[in-house]
């Protein structure tokens, strides 16, 4: 009895040891839910196709909980392979030259194809350093849509294919769908300070801070006080005193969806990506898709919207073979197929072009109305210095003042003007500590 | 107070006994404490590449920032309302119990139970009832006419994390208190109802003073956990919102440290706290101690 026992841990040792052959290649990243399932899928099907290199995913936490997590590792030099770091973060991975592995590197001294002309421009220009090079690979891409409820939008009498355009017909619709008691609120939002602030700024053409909204140096000062941002947190105070608008919390804004899902507002403005999340919980209505509105008044072609979501990084000190593993994954996952897989399931952009075209030829975008506004939102027009993107350290906590004032303005302890001008002023702040701790 | 002295024939064995407790408290207290007031002194980045050493600047900063002083006076109101709060109801409630013989043991049970509970789901629990738009608490309160929103009112959230933090800490006040008050003989009560003194005047003149020590302890114990293990139930209640109505200071050394990476402030401010704290306690031994009777 015991022998054949400890014949049979010994196999079993010898086949876990045979298994641990493959490097290992650990991830770690911040998908939850749907997304977090769908992306252990990839590594998955990546660790099945191959059999010399293993995929570790590991799921840490919100997005400033994976970067702050993967810091700490850094410090303790245990860092992780591959870590998902959120556009926000981009600022502080760029400055940071000594821990990370710069993409563009990685690839050509592995001898893997790398072409930054394949990905769509948006996304190269957001990631790129000064020198035109990708320093982390694009992987879940999003920009901020409109999501609103069909059913609701009937029973107020409107068109239910028609959402709103403009900001005026965002009140206007909100007040009709409350008059009629179609809904309790017009709509919600999720991730104040990218939706209603970053993004604001872009689609209407207002820089967000100086120096190209810092992509030209750690010297930038913010911006985003100006007549068009103050006007739009003027009217969403407006709005939410009347009801038509209710707030749905700090950061990515927790209490948004529920607002959404069970009824209670019509409309919901929040990242592309929140479309698998979306169509998983509105099983009592339909859901409409149409890009973010803007004031007609201030602009008559709005510009693109900007970019959020993540990109991976490699970090430094791996051995070789460990590069060459991220390498081949990092190929894997540019693959058309499986970035249109992802995108297709997610609702995240497509990263290169490539994916973009598979899904045209699949007909996805027909067969799914409104599965491409993101695309066409954040592809439209020329991109202008203001439109770019933002690019400025410690925007983790640059968007935690600005949080804090659009609170303080709801809760009517200043007007607009004074909340951005102290969002500026506490923004700015933070900026020369970046600037300070990175010279 | 009684001291006991052991002979020790072996000099060294005392020491050799004292040791593991003492590395326990180098290398997890006073070590990290250490590292804190060095850090509190540089100005680091987040990956820890290039230091600088800047002096005084990050406490000189931190006390000249309103947020900073924002955050002191939302930690004292938190405290004292805590302390006050879970301190006054765990003693009704083990007044209560130690009147009523039989059942006193189920209801010591049922009421020890929130001790139990993690701090994360505790602040869950209390997000979920109180949820503007999902909770059944704000529910209510419209009926009365009272619009609930702590996302956008901070008087509204600082209730609710003293509501969720005191609830927390009734549990373990009430197992002192009770255990306190079982001690108190009842010769003394019933000398004293004999001489013709009511229940309320038995309770402040006998029982209360009996019942010093286990208060003099529990307020030392109150004040340390709402300064510094409600963490937790902050995080999952109002996350230090809204516009930092509810950022205590142990909240901030970790939104500033942990989040904003700001390594040297978030330092600063934890060993500001550490100072607060032994000061705190020292004035408490020095002269509410006093006034115990053991």
């Amino acid at each position: 009895m015991f022998k054949t026992l400890s014949i049979a841990a010994f196999a079993a040792t010898m086949s876990a040891s045979s298994a641990l052959a493959a490097t290992e290649i650990s991830w770690w990243h911040a998908m939850d839910a749907q997304l977090g399932q769908k992306l252990e899928s990839i590594a998955e099907a990546f660790n099945n196709s191959q059999s010399e290199y293993k995929i570790v995913p590991t799921y840490k936490g919100t997005y400033a909980e994976t970067l702050t997590g993967a810091i700490a590792a850094f410090r303790a030099k245990e860092q992780p392979a591959i870590v998902q770091v959120f556009e926000v973060g981009t600022g502080t991975m760029m400055a940071a030259k000594g821990a990370v592995k710069p993409v563009y590197e990685l690839m050509t001294e592995n001898g893997e194809p790398w072409d930054t002309a394949a990905f769509l421009a948006p996304v190269t220009g957001y990631y790129s350093d000064t020198e035109g090079n990708i320093l982390s690979l694009p992987f879940n891409s999003s920009t901020p849509i409109m999501y609103y409820n069909k059913d609701v939008f009937e029973k107020a009498g409107l068109d239910r294919e028609t959402a709103p355009k403009t900001w005026a017909e965002v009140e206007d619709f909100s007040k009709k769908i409350m008059d009629s008691g179609a809904a309790k609120c017009g709509f919600t939002t999720g991730w104040v300070s990218w939706v209603q602030l970053e993004n604001v700024s872009a689609i209407h053409d207002k820089p967000y801070g100086t120096l190209e909204n810092g992509f030209g140096g750690l010297e930038t000062e913010f911006q985003f006080n100006g007549d068009v941002q103050v006007k739009h947190w003027d009217n969403l105070k407006k709005w939410a005193d009347a009801g038509l608008f209710q707030y749905g919390g700090p950061a990515g804004g927790a209490d948004a969806p529920a607002k959404f899902y069970s009824g209670e507002c019509a409309i919901y403005m929040n990242s592309s990506a929140s479309r698998a999340g979306v169509i998983a919980n509105a099983k009592e209505f339909e859901v409409g898709f149409a890009p973010l509105p803007y004031y007609e008044d201030v602009i008559s072609e709005p510009k693109n919207s900007i970019i959020g979501g993540a990109t991976l990084w490699a970090l430094s000190g791996h051995s070789d073979e460990v590069y060459k593993g991220i390498a081949k994954f990092f190929t894997y996952l540019s693959q058309p197929e499986v970035q249109a897989d992802w995108h297709q399931f997610t609702g995240y952009l497509p990263i290169t072009n490539a994916a973009s075209d598979l899904g045209q030829e699949q007909g996805y975008y027909e067969k799914n109305p409104g599965s491409d506004v993101a695309i066409k939102q954040i592809t439209r027009g020329t991109p202008t210095p203001n439109s770019k993107g933002v690019r400025f350290g410690n925007l983790t906590q640059v968007r935690n003042v600005v949080d804090e004032q659009f609170e303080a303005l709801l809760a009517g302890q200043k007007d607009a003007q004074k909340a951005l001008d102290d969002a500026v002023a506490g923004g700015n702040q933070i900026l020369r500590d970046f600037e300070a701790a990175n010279k | 107070m009684q001291t006991k002295r052991t002979i020790f024939s072996n000099k060294r064995l005392p020491y050799l006994l004292l040791a593991p407790q003492l590395v326990i408290t180098l290398v997890f207290f006073i070590w990290p404490a250490l590292q804190a007031v060095k850090s509190s002194f540089e100005r680091e980045d987040p990956f820890g590449f290039k230091t600088t050493f800047i002096w005084f600047e990050n406490y000189t900063r931190i006390l000249q920032d309103a947020a900073y002083l924002n955050s002191l006076g939302n930690t004292a109101v938190f405290a004292v309302s805590v302390t006050v709060l879970s301190m006054g109801l765990s003693l009704l409630l083990a007044v209560c119990v130690n009147r009523v013989m039989r059942p006193g043991r189920i209801y010591t049970t049922l009421l020890v139970w929130p001790y139990a509970v993690a701090p994360v789901v505790v602040g869950i629990l209390w997000w979920f009832m109180f949820n503007p738009s999902i909770g059944f608490i704000p529910y209510i309160l419209r009926g009365f006419g009272i619009s609930w929103n702590h996302r956008i009112d901070g008087n509204q959230a600082m209730l609710l994390i003293i509501l969720a933090a005191s609830w927390k800490q009734i549990s373990y006040n009430f197992l002192f208190f009770l255990a306190g008050l079982q001690s108190v003989p009842n010769s003394l009560t019933e000398a004293a109802a004999i001489d013709g003194a009511g229940p309320f005047k038995r309770f402040w003149t006998i029982v209360f003073p009996l019942l010093s020590p286990t208060t003099f302890f529990l307020l030392i114990i109150n004040i340390n956990y709402a300064m510094f293990d409600t963490f937790g139930i902050i995080d999952a209640t109002t996350s230090g919102g809204p516009a930092q109505a509810t950022n205590t200071l142990v909240y901030k050394v970790y939104a500033d440290g942990f989040v904003g990476l700001n390594l040297g402030s978030s330092s600063a401010q934890s060993v500001i706290l550490m100072l607060i704290v032994i000061v705190l306690t020292v004035v408490q031994f020095r002269y509410v101690e006093r006034r115990v009777q053991y």
